[in-house]
């Protein structure tokens, strides 16, 4: 059966893919933020999964508002990086592992999860920079399940929801017959909020809250309202539900092995988290 | 308690982009959808204000487009993932958007970053 190592939150802001490309690793802005990757890095190294389940949101690129779907599982056979608009320059494709994404597609709604199936979805920043920061360069070392959710189309899903579907996706994977190892990835946040009057605010205590919640509390989190933490985190402040639904898919003994916060990282607070899950 | 749209508390400063918003804000945001293509930003930047026309615009929408008054657009149905496509093909980040919305340079929406490190 498949096993699901671990799982790491990571921000995908746009801004880190063009830092990125412009090699500002150690300028002074971002060294704060890249380095606090080495560790993620040297445990990905030591324990090379096969498989990422990548949990995001589209904003705006495979996604208009024509069709919104809460929840979709992509089930490519790779997935296409496309033009957002305003000149993050693509990246090569990323190979998809589309017998496992079935088998969560088939688990998950057979668990009252009745996610949207795609076969075909280009990606966006929101996948592409967790995946650049893991493992820089144009390596492609695992397979890639993306899991995208809706944070841009009010109403978006409750919380606990994306925690139980989280849960579903990890007694998912730990039926599938592979000897596949996989870690899961919540990509977002932390607190930022980029429309209104109150863009700009980051709220450091609640994002400190969070993190510790994040480990051994989760349902500390799920029981906030989306407008609760609308209100806590900002508006984009949201994306911890990715957060959440990744810890929610590690079922077993869940270990903090690392973390890192830092203020700002364009107009967010950027955590780092590493997760060891052990059964 | 539901956070539904009728039922919904306000946060000061803070848009949800709802259904309303949404069906407000529709022409517009295919608009900045659009901008995912280079050819399109290129069309765009030949002729702004043929371009909302194209789109179906009024007049006092394409004012605002041409003017990146982002809360006037927000207030119109704009999505700020779609209204970002817009800023940035006029060469704005996040922080000059943010700066943009409350009335402030740059430099003091900076400072705000800063000021939440505590």
């Amino acid at each position: 059966m498949a096993t699901i190592l671990g799982g790491i939150t990571t921000s995908h802001i746009p801004a880190i893919g063009a830092a990125i490309a412009k090699e500002l690793e150690q300028e002074p802005y971002w060294q704060p933020f890249f380095d606090g990757y080495p560790p993620v890095h040297d445990w990905l190294d030591e324990h090379q999964p096969d498989v990422a389940i990548l949990i995001y949101n589209d904003h705006g690129l495979n996604f208009f508002l024509d069709a919104v779907p809460t929840f979709s599982i992509g089930a490519a056979e790779e997935y296409h990086n496309e033009d957002e608009g305003w000149g993050l320059r693509p990246v090569p494709p990323f190979p998809g592992h589309p017998d496992l994404s079935w088998h969560l597609i088939e688990s998950v709604i057979d668990d009252g999860f009745d996610v949207t199936m795609c076969q075909d979805m280009v990606v966006d920043h929101g996948f592409v920079v967790p995946h650049l920061l893991l493992w820089p360069g144009n390596d492609r070392p695992v397979k890639i399940v993306p899991v995208c959710v809706n944070t841009v189309l009010h109403p978006l899903p409750r919380p606990d929801r994306c925690l139980a579907l989280g849960r579903a996706i990890g007694k998912a994977v730990e039926s599938f017959p592979g000897d596949e190892k996989v870690v899961v990835l919540g990509t977002g946040g932390m607190s930022h909020q980029l429309d209104g009057e109150r863009a700009g605010f980051i709220n450091r205590e609640f994002d400190a809250l969070c993190m510790d919640a994040i480990v051994d509390d989760p349902e500390w989190i799920a029981n906030h309202s989306i407008l609760d933490l609308v209100e806590k985190a900002g508006a984009q402040g949201v994306e911890v539900i990715q957060w959440l639904m990744m810890r929610g898919a590690l079922l077993g003994t869940v270990t903090e092995l690392h973390r890192n916060y830092h203020i700002p990282i364009s107009n967010t607070g950027a955590g780092l988290m590493l997760l060891e899950n052990t059964r | 308690m539901a956070d539904t749209a009728s039922s919904r508390r306000e946060i000061p400063g803070t848009p949800i982009f709802d259904g309303a918003a949404s069906r407000r804000g529709l022409a517009l945001n295919t608009m900045c959808y659009s901008f995912n293509k280079e050819s399109s930003r290129n069309e765009f930047h030949a002729d702004p204000d043929a371009y909302c026309k194209k789109y179906g615009l009024d007049n006092e929408l394409t004012a605002a487009v041409l003017d990146a008054d982002v809360l006037a657009l927000i207030e119109a149905g704009g999505s700020i993932y779609y209204l970002a496509k817009l800023t940035g093909i006029l060469g704005w980040d996040m922080q000059d958007v943010g700066a943009r919305q409350s009335g402030i340079t740059r430099e003091e929406f900076e400072a705000r970053l800063y000021a939440a490190r505590g």
